[in-house]
């Protein structure tokens, strides 16, 4: 029955080899080999965590640059619309202000005309007040040469004052 | 790539089963030589010849040739009575002379052990007690080379790991990494749980890959392998020990509470007769025990069913020739599918060890196991 008997010596020699086997294994291998695996997974979760991280930054980049294109172009088309309408605006504003000019320089000119009228009309008036008196002078002047004319005038004159 | 890799394992397969069914053969076929010192030529002995192969030895026979034995002696050291001896076996001429008043007992109660001898003749002395034998037989070697094997790959594998952190594993890495995850993962993790698995993994994985490279030696049929190391029922018991040990000396508070007052369990059957406190102390020893068991019976059974396939062709032989020659062909085959199975279980009893030990450490660690346990169902 040696089959099933344990003998001493191999029992003493297998718990000696193992023991030992398992001190210097778990000193010498399985702590670095788990330390390693450990270490690598933790790795490969984070570059995984990373490249994760980096797509969703992609696309959200991707998408905000969309969006200031989008913004960008609505910009311009905003600004487009506004250079028009300034520039439609300065246009009538142009307009508007040459014609007032032209309006106010043609009221200035029929004023001058006006006025240049009235001193011309002014100047012939006094010119012809001036020429009335003279052609009254020499009318007066001829009709009062004799005395009886002169009397005659100026009671007449006389009974105006008195009529007032 | 992971083709070619399966590829590469099968044809390892392959070739390693040719060679061990092929050396079996040749290896058996000088067995009959054994028996030539008595005189002229035995019949041949399938029983003796398998249980020669499957128990341990104080020579490691390699083959013989007709009366020519090619065998590597070991050292005997013997511890009798306070005096310590030390000697090679090759002194017992095969177990054919005694040495220094010990002998190989040919016959009887301790067949095969070394006895002391009466005075002056070559007899085994019934009276005198048996000398403790601490020598190193064939198991001890062939249990020193798994250890430096063991050593060496996973030392060197380990150098890697330190050396090209982060880099794929390559070479003998990737072939051994799977296994030490599978432990991890599948075995430790799910046993023991995330809080505590990292205590016992260095034990776990030594307990694996022990177990694993030694049954796989066991079934290369000439030397350095060919020792039924891990069907030998020491090497099992030191293994169950360990375990066993280790799982005595993590039980928490809440495991030796199972033990004496098992929850859920009528209070009849602990007062006043503690009836299930006793099974559950019988069921402390009976653990390691069964692992123990389990192991030397897997690991013998198949040396002993792959031995008999061989047996068969010289049985057959020796009724005649032609019928030996007929038979190797069958049992050749049947060889080379136990050889396959054998590695199945090499790699399964491996596991089925290290899956145990690893849920006894597991149940050991705990924490208010019941509670959580009884709220699950």
């Amino acid at each position: 029955m040696e089959l099933v008997s344990p003998g001493i010596g191999l029992i003493f020699w297998m718990t000696l080899s193992f023991g030992l086997v398992l001190f210097l294994l778990r000193k010498f291998a399985w702590k670095p080999i788990m330390k390693a695996l450990h270490e690598r997974e933790a790795n490969i979760d984070a570059a995984i965590h990373a490249a994760d991280k980096a797509r969703e930054e992609m696309e959200a980049l991707k998408f905000s640059n969309e969006q200031l294109l989008r913004e960008a172009k609505e910009e311009r088309d905003a600004l487009l619309r506004d250079a028009r309408k300034v520039r439609e605006a300065m246009l009538e504003d142009a307009k508007s202000r040459a014609k007032e000019e032209a309006e106010r320089i043609l009221e200035s000119a029929r004023a001058g005309i006006e006025f240049e009228k009235m001193a011309a009309m002014t100047d012939l008036q006094n010119q012809l007040a001036q020429l009335s008196i003279e052609i009254a002078e020499k009318i007066l002047r001829e009709e009062l040469s004799d005395k009886h004319r002169q009397e005659a005038f100026i009671s007449r004159l006389m009974k105006d004052i008195k009529i007032n | 790539m992971n083709n070619l890799k399966h590829r590469g394992l099968y044809s390892f397969f392959f070739i390693l089963t040719g060679i061990l069914t092929l050396v079996s053969a040749r290896d058996v076929s000088a067995s009959p030589g054994d028996t030539h010192h008595e005189g002229q030529q035995q019949e041949f002995n399938a029983g003796r010849m398998i249980v020669d192969h499957i128990i341990d030895s104080h020579e490691w026979h390699i083959l013989s040739i007709g009366h020519t034995h090619l065998s590597i002696p070991l050292p005997v050291i013997l511890w009798h009575e306070g005096k310590l001896d030390v000697f090679m076996s090759s002194k017992f001429h095969h177990g054919h002379e005694a040495y220094k008043g010990y002998m190989i007992s040919p016959e009887g109660e301790h067949k095969g052990k070394i006895v002391r001898t009466k005075e002056g003749l070559a007899e085994e002395d019934a009276a005198a007690s048996l000398p403790l034998d601490f020598s190193v037989t064939r198991n001890v070697l062939s249990l020193f080379i798994s250890v430096v094997l063991l050593l060496v790959i996973f030392i060197s594998i380990a150098r890697r790991y330190q050396k090209n952190r982060d880099e794929a594993p390559r070479g003998l890495q990737s072939l051994l990494e799977p296994l030490i995850l599978f432990i991890r993962d599948e075995i430790a993790l799910p046993s023991i749980g995330p809080a505590k698995y990292e205590r016992y993994m260095p034990y776990l994985l030594t307990l694996f890959f022990f177990i694993f490279f030694n049954n796989l030696m066991g079934l290369i049929p000439f030397f350095p392998g060919g020792a039924n190391l891990t069907g030998n029922i020491a090497v099992t018991m030191v293994l169950a020990l360990f375990t066993f040990v280790i799982t005595t000396f993590s039980g928490n508070r809440a495991y030796w509470m199972h033990i004496v007052n098992a929850p859920g369990v009528p209070w009849w059957l602990k007062i006043p007769v503690p009836l299930m406190p006793l099974v559950e102390l019988i069921g402390v020893f009976t653990k390691p025990f069964v692992l123990m068991v389990r192991l030397f019976a897997n690991i013998t059974a198949g040396h002993i069913i792959m031995l008999g396939f061989i047996s068969l062709i010289f049985i057959f032989g020796n009724i005649s020739a032609g019928l030996g020659y007929g038979v190797s062909v069958i049992s050749i085959a049947f060889a080379i599918f136990m050889t396959l199975l054998e590695m199945l279980v090499a790699f399964i009893q491996a596991f089925v060890f290290t899956l145990l030990s690893a849920l006894y450490f597991g149940m050991a660690t705990e924490d208010h196991g019941h509670a959580a346990h009884e709220a699950k169902h």
